[in-house]
């Protein structure tokens, strides 16, 4: 099988990271800040599999599966929240919700 | 017995921390058991050490007890030891007997107030901070408990806190004794610099050996301790705290500022007589310090129209009495006077309680009157101590002790006929503020009902002080009249008798003689002045420079004022011009920075999640920078 060079692996993950921070910060829908939130972890898990499969560890991959169980956890957490923002202000504009600040 | 020494100071000491931590919750009815019955328990134990020292008397007349080493360090090692002798033991049987009366008698005085636990601890904390000062075998410990009544003192004076003019009376009385304790301070200083040792026995010894007679550094030490007592015994020029003090409660006038913290100067004075005897000087200006604040008292009294202040300053002035007597060497009559002193001034504040409290709180004597017939045992209490104040002859205590001073104030090495005028005059000065109180309180018209009649408690303390009042002066009476020496042999255990000079011109019944008719005529001008002819005083008191010269008295001799322009309002002025020195500046410049740094950084805290993610990714990028590149 002919392998993938590292470093494109890596650069992919990069560039899918930096989308997913870039959507973090423009967006100001929680769902589509959710879902940035998403990508980057993805990214995350992508540069742990190309890092895995360049020194032939197993490790990369067990990592990738720890991520996705908490980007589950993450993102039912996350929902319920955004449910109740939306029952409590009838948006989801994340900057309408800033009561909490000091 | 006397190893039961250490449980005089003990019992106060412990009462006073039950009711501090538990007062506020136990039961009301418990509060007077512990605070009088501690002070009751240290009395026994008192009798018991002075029974058991009187029979079976200790190698050298004292008695030490080391309880355990307080301060080790660089050769500076003062214990906790308790030292007795016949001086101590004298002082200290005064105050637990007449602090007890007055325990007693606050249980009923201060039945209603809220404070009620608060007043007991303090006045138990009191007993032990005294017992403490009088017991001390060395400077130090005698320091600590002198602090110890100065702080009572001022807990006591400002008891009643929401009133202004409370704290303020207490301020005063601490910011002015704490002049004289910074000379006392230097004192000990002093002498322990030359000498060596606080512990006062040796020191004494070591002043003896080192030091001749009328060197400059007794005269020094001397004065300098002079300068605590007249803080704390407050005489002149430091005597204006006392009249202020009146503010607490009245067994706290009784108790502290008449019969037992007062006197803590002459006190400290008899105990370092040796000094004194090898400062001629320093003695010199005891005798006239006690002698000039006997007269100005003396005259400020006379004016005074609240009943506790007329008491107040009979006291300077009767502590004047105890100074002179100190002065001219007559250590054991100084302490004669103070035996008889705690007595009837105790009994007359007592009594000023009881008359205050059936007269709605009423203090001024001219709105009283007529008292003798609705309060007959009041009546005679009072007039029993009043009598002892003035002296009247033969029967009373004060008589005795008085004269004795007066007495030695003729006849001793150290004395003279300019000091001897003095306390002459201060008899009649005496005789006249007395009765003066006497014939406004409880004679002529009636000018305020009386609402509520003392109970037992506090009439109790009053007839037994009343019957102490006029037979504890028969201890000790001049040689025409029984020739009883008891007192002052006992006395000569610890203090020297005094020097006789060649007499010229005057004997002991002549001089008491002379004092009895000084005393006719004081009792005599009032009799005239406040029964007789009432238009008679105002007669007096109408020309304008009468007028002045009452004004002048009644603000003791205008010294308030005086301090107020020469110390108060320059140390103000400083202060406020020093307010904002350079120094100010860098710690309100930390302020300030601490302040803007604040402001910055809570714009940063805006609740939109958006800039912490931000904040988050910008933080990590720098710091992977930071590892990654440098």
């Amino acid at each position: 099988m002919a392998s993938v060079p590292m470093h494109q692996g890596l650069l992919l993950a990069g560039i899918l990271f930096s989308l997913g921070l870039v959507g973090l910060l423009v967006r100001r829908n929680v769902i589509f800040m959710l879902m940035s939130l998403e990508i980057m972890l993805n990214a995350a898990g992508l540069a742990f599999v190309v890092a895995g499969a360049r020194w032939g560890q197993a490790d990369g991959q067990i990592v990738f599966l720890f991520i996705l169980t908490m980007a589950a956890a993450e993102v039912s957490v996350g929902l319920a929240l955004v449910l109740q923002i939306y029952r409590r202000f009838k948006t989801l504009d994340s900057d309408a919700v800033s009561e909490m600040r000091g | 017995m006397l190893h039961l020494l250490w449980l005089i100071p003990a019992f106060p000491l412990a009462s006073f921390v039950v009711l501090a931590t538990l007062g506020k919750r136990m039961p009301r009815k418990m509060v007077p058991v512990f605070g009088a019955g501690s002070i009751g328990l240290s009395a026994v134990v008192t009798s018991l050490v002075g029974f058991s020292f009187l029979t079976s008397p200790p190698p050298g007349n004292s008695f030490t007890q080391v309880l355990w080493t307080w301060i080790d360090v660089g050769g500076f090692r003062p214990d906790i030891a308790f030292y007795l002798d016949a001086l101590s033991l004298v002082m200290v049987l005064v105050v637990t007997f007449v602090g007890f009366l007055i325990h007693f008698y606050s249980a009923e005085y201060m039945g209603e107030d809220e404070g009620y636990s608060r007043f007991f601890a303090y006045m138990n904390l009191f007993v032990a901070s005294m017992c403490t000062l009088l017991l001390g075998a060395n400077l130090l410990l005698l320091f600590l408990g002198w602090e110890g009544v100065g702080v009572c003192s001022y807990l006591l004076i400002g008891f009643w806190y929401r009133k202004p003019e409370n704290g303020l009376a207490a301020r005063k009385a601490f910011i002015v004794t704490r002049v004289g304790d910074t000379a006392m301070t230097l004192g000990l200083f002093l002498l322990f610099d030359k000498l060596g040792t606080l512990n006062i026995q040796d020191l004494m010894h070591q002043a003896l050996v080192q030091w001749p007679v009328g060197s400059t550094l007794p005269v020094v030490a001397g004065l300098l301790l002079l300068g605590g007592a007249v803080g704390k015994s407050a005489q002149l020029p430091l005597q204006t705290w006392l009249p202020d003090a009146m503010a607490g409660p009245t067994p706290t006038s009784a108790l502290i500022h008449a019969a037992t913290m007062v006197t803590a100067g002459v006190y400290l004075i008899a105990r370092t007589h040796v000094l004194f005897s090898i400062a001629p000087q320093a003695q010199l200006a005891v005798a006239i310090v006690g002698a000039a604040t006997l007269i100005l008292a003396g005259f400020s009294a006379i004016t005074q129209s609240d009943i506790k202040r007329v008491l107040a300053y009979s006291t300077v002035s009767q502590i004047g009495y105890m100074f002179l007597a100190l002065g001219v060497g007559a250590w054991s009559a100084a302490i004669f006077h103070f035996m008889t002193h705690a007595f009837f001034k105790a009994l007359l504040f007592l009594g000023a309680g009881v008359i205050i409290e059936s007269l709605h709180h009423e203090q001024d004597i001219f709105k009283m009157g007529g008292l003798r017939k609705e309060m007959p045992v009041a009546f005679w209490t009072f007039l029993a101590g009043a009598c002892s104040l003035a002296g009247l002859p033969l029967i009373t205590a004060g008589f005795y002790s008085k004269g004795l001073i007066i007495w030695d104030t003729w006849s001793s090495t150290r004395g003279s006929s300019v000091l001897w005028v003095a306390a002459v005059l201060g008899v009649l000065l005496t005789s006249l503020y007395t009765f003066r109180l006497i014939f406004l309180v409880f004679f002529g018209e009636m000018k305020t009902k009386v609402h509520k009649r003392p109970g037992f408690a506090m009439m109790m303390p009053c007839v037994v002080l009343a019957v102490l009042s006029v037979v504890g002066g028969f201890v000790d009476t001049p040689e025409f009249l029984g020739n009883i020496h008891s007192f002052s042999d006992f006395m000569h255990l610890a203090l020297p008798p005094i020097t006789e000079r060649p007499l010229r011109g005057m004997t002991e019944i002549g001089s008491e003689a002379l004092v009895t008719l000084v005393f006719l005529i004081g009792l005599g001008v009032s009799y005239l002045l406040f029964i007789k002819r009432r238009d008679l005083a105002e007669a007096i008191t109408a020309p304008a420079i009468a007028k002045a010269l009452h004004r002048f008295w009644y603000t003791d001799w205008g010294m308030d004022w005086l301090y107020e322009r020469v110390f108060v309002r320059p140390i103000v002025w400083i202060a406020r011009v020093d307010k904002s020195d350079f120094i100010d500046y860098i710690y309100s410049g930390i302020a300030l920075i601490t302040e803007l740094l604040y402001h910055g950084v809570r714009r940063t805290e805006n609740g939109r999640m958006r800039w912490y993610a931000a904040g988050i990714a910008a933080g990590s990028i720098i710091f992977l920078t930071i590892v990654l590149f440098l």
